[in-house]
């Protein structure tokens, strides 16, 4: 990279540029910058606040020793609630972020010192301000209702959240004066923080976030742990679970006391939130477990990680191979090890995972923009309800299958053979809906197919079809997947889910993955890049257009499928347009047209933040999860446009410019007969 | 060499086309014959362009024929004249620009089967463009137009040819290396493909041409050899900027 942030590089002159380069400019305090930091943060922090997050999650306790002030909605917890962190983080962030500074090779970078702690508490302090504007302007606003003695706001109707419970929140519950200099000094000291972590030696940093970010994950994550000790713990006790591959994990046995329990009471406050010496516990092992760690690696696992990237790609088979087996050997045991809750997240992460391998074949590889990719996921899962549900709409003739015993049990294989109907009809609607459509380019189609992902759902819906599919009833007690021997996947076991996930996604990333180095994926890639171009390379574009279509429609399809057996109900409003979005949001956020990339958005949208109407791990943010997404998004767009994990080949196109500067300053640029400029980019 | 005894590859009879209720191309009649250099002429919106485009099957005729080894092909896509060695090399290159340069060349070769054709083919483009060898694995996007002039030139010979058609192959190329890409034109056209070059730079374009027409408005307005084109005191006022 071309530009080298001071976040994690030192920068080192070459021997020639040090002899001549003077002492480190000495840093003074960019003002402007300052102004510009302080009122993003102070901004932040109204919407932040009026978005009703901070008085929504104050009823979290996440560490029980500190007091802060005064607890709204959460009279016994005595800490810091994940309500105040969600106001409290973003002074650090900015903090911290104001001292970034751009070093251009060959430049000097400036000397960190007091400077830095300075503009970092003026950010702080401006952001603090910023909290006290709002809670002048609600104390004007503020009155009591002379009948019931309540206080009332005027503005109250349109900003819900402007009411007293956030007064109280904001002040402490000692009045605007009180937060005139609270909030600036709070903000401003924790700024400094984080403005001060420039300031450490790398290692000791690195220690240092080791133990916040532990500290904060383990608090927040509390429920996961519980759960993941509660497995663990299980399987400890009775090492016997894992011969049990395909049985219910969860067959009635009493719980096993854990060997941790112990420890989970030494570290967890009865009321939730981390105790004062599970804080120091948990702190104190991560900050030793990091220090070590880059004591004993000593940049080895970098250098490692670097060479293997660095072979070409035929020669890094061996290392591969052993990679996935080692990946797919602890995800089958995986399971094991973590209780309910993990694997369910799991399975809705599966679920989210082949509908997104499937629309990146589509956007990603053929650069068709598909909005109303949702309506392939509802085939599948319809077409699954009507063939293994009893309780199908009651017009179907009697020559439809229906994968039911007499007496109301599934079928062994019954949700196999529907799968061979699933594929047939995805195929088919992905043929009727692409045929009229893909004749069109860019945004008329993206505009079409939202459309008609919308007409499908909304058939589904119809009082016309309700005979059929229930209308908006929809169709219940759909039968789990019966594998006679092999087990039973339903619900209500999601280990069983996690599998049959597991293998529909391992089918969907080896498609994906062939297909991508294939005659069939190159012709899509030549499509994205130029169509007319493609076709007059002999590429039938319109048939390969369709062929896209049809293969995702068919991984949603697997996915609808999977999802019917899981919920054992579907109804129309599974299938918003919301779906279709959210998944499109996954394969931007990790990177488009890239399987690793489609694999981590998941696991971060979908397993930390939560899919449409399945909870994640942050289960408290999950009414704030939109608001999480969009400003994701942008963010996204504005700084790592190539997604999470970048394509290296798309990374290089959006970040062309600092190549050119880089190549240019070290004199590797090429200016050719021609006067174009061409740079040397080492191989993919 | 005597093109009456020969049958053409390519020909254009009375070919009419139009954009909607547009009259592009005005019974225009072409015929390229095997292993020759032909150029087309002719300013802005003569149709040029539509002629390629029919000529490759992405815009249908109205009325007339084209015919493909004596085939009549009017209602054959274009994959089908590119399997019979009629391919393009796009106006600016047009290279796939975030695909490397080897998966450009591969594309060029999309409808081919033959593995071992296909790899004597990558051998010859390597040895007459070594830099495209050398930049194999790199994004088509980050090379200098020169090159990406070549790898243009090498995904279409990727379909190994009889016919290359050119749209523009001097446009948006420095003054110095338009000269070289004429060199390069005539080096393919050596080899035993039949160019066909459509161009604005009348003076070079004849200069190594066998024959030219000159398009106007549609029409055919002159069909010779390319030293009499090159004579013609018509096309040396309006083209090669005499008074």
């Amino acid at each position: 990279m071309s530009t080298t942030t001071t976040d994690n590089d030192v920068f080192e002159p070459s021997p020639a540029e040090s002899a001549m380069a003077a002492a480190p400019v000495q840093s003074s305090v960019d003002w402007n910058k300052v102004a510009r930091f302080g009122g993003i943060l102070a901004l932040a922090l109204v919407f932040i606040s009026l978005s009703g997050m901070p008085v929504g999650l104050d009823k979290r306790t996440i560490l029980y020793w500190i007091n802060p002030g005064v607890y709204v909605n959460n009279p016994d917890g005595v800490g810091l609630t994940l309500g105040y962190l969600s106001l409290l983080i973003w002074p650090i962030l900015l903090g911290w972020a104001v001292g970034n500074e751009v070093v251009l090779e060959g430049m000097q970078a400036t000397k960190r010192g007091f400077s830095d702690l300075l503009a970092g508490f003026g950010v702080g302090a401006l952001g603090g301000l910023g909290v006290f504007a709002l809670t002048f302007l609600m104390g004007l606003d503020r009155e009591m209702d002379p009948d019931s003695g309540a206080l009332v706001y005027g503005v109250r109707d349109p900003l819900v959240n402007w009411n007293e419970n956030l007064y109280v929140l904001l002040t402490f519950n000692r009045g605007w004066g009180f937060a005139l200099w609270v909030w600036p000094l709070l903000a401003g000291v924790l700024a400094l923080i984080g403005a001060g972590l420039r300031l450490l030696p790398d290692g000791i940093r690195k220690a240092v976030l080791a133990a916040v970010t532990a500290i904060v994950s383990v608090s927040i994550f509390q429920f996961l742990i519980d759960d993941v000790i509660e497995g663990v713990g299980e399987t400890i006790n009775d090492p016997g679970r894992l011969s049990n591959f395909f049985g219910d994990p969860d067959d009635g046995r009493p719980r096993v006391d854990s060997v941790f329990d112990g420890l989970i009471e030494f570290v967890y406050a009865q009321t939730g939130g981390l105790r004062l010496q599970g804080m120091i516990l948990i702190g104190v092992v991560a900050a030793a477990l990091s220090l070590a760690g880059s004591y004993v690696t000593r940049g080895r696992f970098k250098a490692s990680r670097k060479a293997y990237f660095d072979k070409p790609l035929a020669q890094r088979t061996m290392s591969t191979s052993v990679l996935m087996f080692v990946t797919a050997l602890a995800l089958i045991i995986l399971p094991f090890f973590t209780g309910k809750i993990a694997n369910e997240l799991f399975a809705n992460v599966g679920i989210f995972l082949l509908l997104a391998l499937g629309l990146n074949i589509v956007v990603g590889l053929a650069g068709i923009l598909d909005l109303g990719y949702v309506a392939f996921f509802a085939v599948g899962g319809y077409t699954t309800a009507v063939l293994t549900s009893a309780g199908r709409g009651d017009e179907w003739p009697s020559w439809v299958p229906l994968f039911v015993t007499d007496d109301g049990e599934a079928v062994v294989g019954g949700w196999l053979i529907a799968l061979v109907f699933v594929v047939i009809f995805a195929a088919i609607t992905g043929l009727l809906i692409g045929a009229p459509v893909i004749r069109m380019r860019g945004d008329y189609l993206a505009i079409v197919t939202l459309g008609f992902g919308e007409i499908i759902r909304l058939l589904f819906l119809s009082d016309w079809l309700s005979g059929y599919f229930g209308g908006a009833q929809g169709i219940t007690n759909i039968e789990s997947a019966d594998f006679g021997p092999l087990g039973t996947v339903s619900g209500i076991n999601p280990r069983s889910v996690f599998y049959l996930v597991l293998f529909f996604s391992a089918i969907a990333i080896y498609v994906s993955w062939r297909l991508e180095r294939s005659r069939l994926g190159r012709a899509w890639m030549a499509i994205r890049e130029d169509e007319s171009v493609a076709e007059a390379m002999g590429i039938n574009t319109v048939n390969m257009k369709l062929m896209a279509f049809v293969v995702g429609a068919v991984l949603a399809s697997f996915s609808g499928a999977i999802f019917s057996a899981k919920v054992g109900s579907i109804f129309p409003t599974s299938f918003l347009i919301l779906v279709s979005i959210i998944i499109l949001v996954v394969v931007i956020v990790g990177g488009m047209g890239n399987i690793m990339g489609v694999i981590v958005g998941s696991l971060v949208l979908i397993g930390v933040l939560g899919g449409p109407k399945q909870p994640g791990l942050l289960q408290e943010f999950s009414e704030y999860k939109l608001l999480i997404y969009g400003a994701l998004l942008i963010w996204m767009m504005l700084k790592r446009p190539e997604g999470l994990v970048p394509n290296a080949r798309r990374s290089r196109e959006l970040h062309q410019d600092e190549f050119l500067q880089d190549a240019w300053l070290k004199g590797e640029v090429d200016t050719g007969d021609d006067g174009d400029v061409a740079v040397e980019v080492a191989p993919a | 060499m005597s093109n009456a005894t020969k049958t053409p590859i390519l020909e254009f009879r009375n070919i009419n086309t139009h954009y909607g209720a547009v009259h592009i191309l005005k019974d225009v009649n072409l015929a390229i014959y095997p292993g020759e250099m032909v150029c087309l002429l002719g300013g802005n919106a003569s149709g040029k362009s539509t002629t390629l485009k029919t000529l490759l099957g992405m815009v249908t005729p109205t009325t007339g024929e084209v015919v493909l080894d004596g085939e009549v092909v009017n209602d054959k896509p274009t994959s089908y004249r590119v399997e019979r060695g009629i391919t393009m090399v796009p106006e600016n290159r047009r290279l796939f620009k975030r695909l490397s340069v080897g998966e450009n060349l591969q594309l060029g070769a999309y409808l081919r089967n033959d593995k071992d054709g296909i790899k004597n083919d990558l051998e010859r483009i390597y040895d007459m463009f070594p830099r495209v060898k050398e930049r194999l694995t790199q994004k088509a996007g980050t090379l200098s137009g020169g090159e990406q002039q070549m790898v243009a030139m090498g995904r279409a010979l990727m379909a190994s040819p009889r016919v290359l058609l050119m749209d523009e192959p001097s446009m948006g190329l420095a003054p110095a290396l338009v000269q070289t890409n004429f060199e390069l034109i005539q080096q393919i056209h050596e080899e035993g493909i039949a160019i066909f070059m459509v161009e604005q730079n009348a003076n070079m374009a004849l200069s190594i041409a066998d024959r030219g027409w000159v398009l106007q408005t549609g029409k055919v307005v002159l069909d010779d050899t390319a030293d009499a084109l090159l004579q013609n005191p018509d096309l040396r006022k309006s083209y090669l900027g005499e008074a």
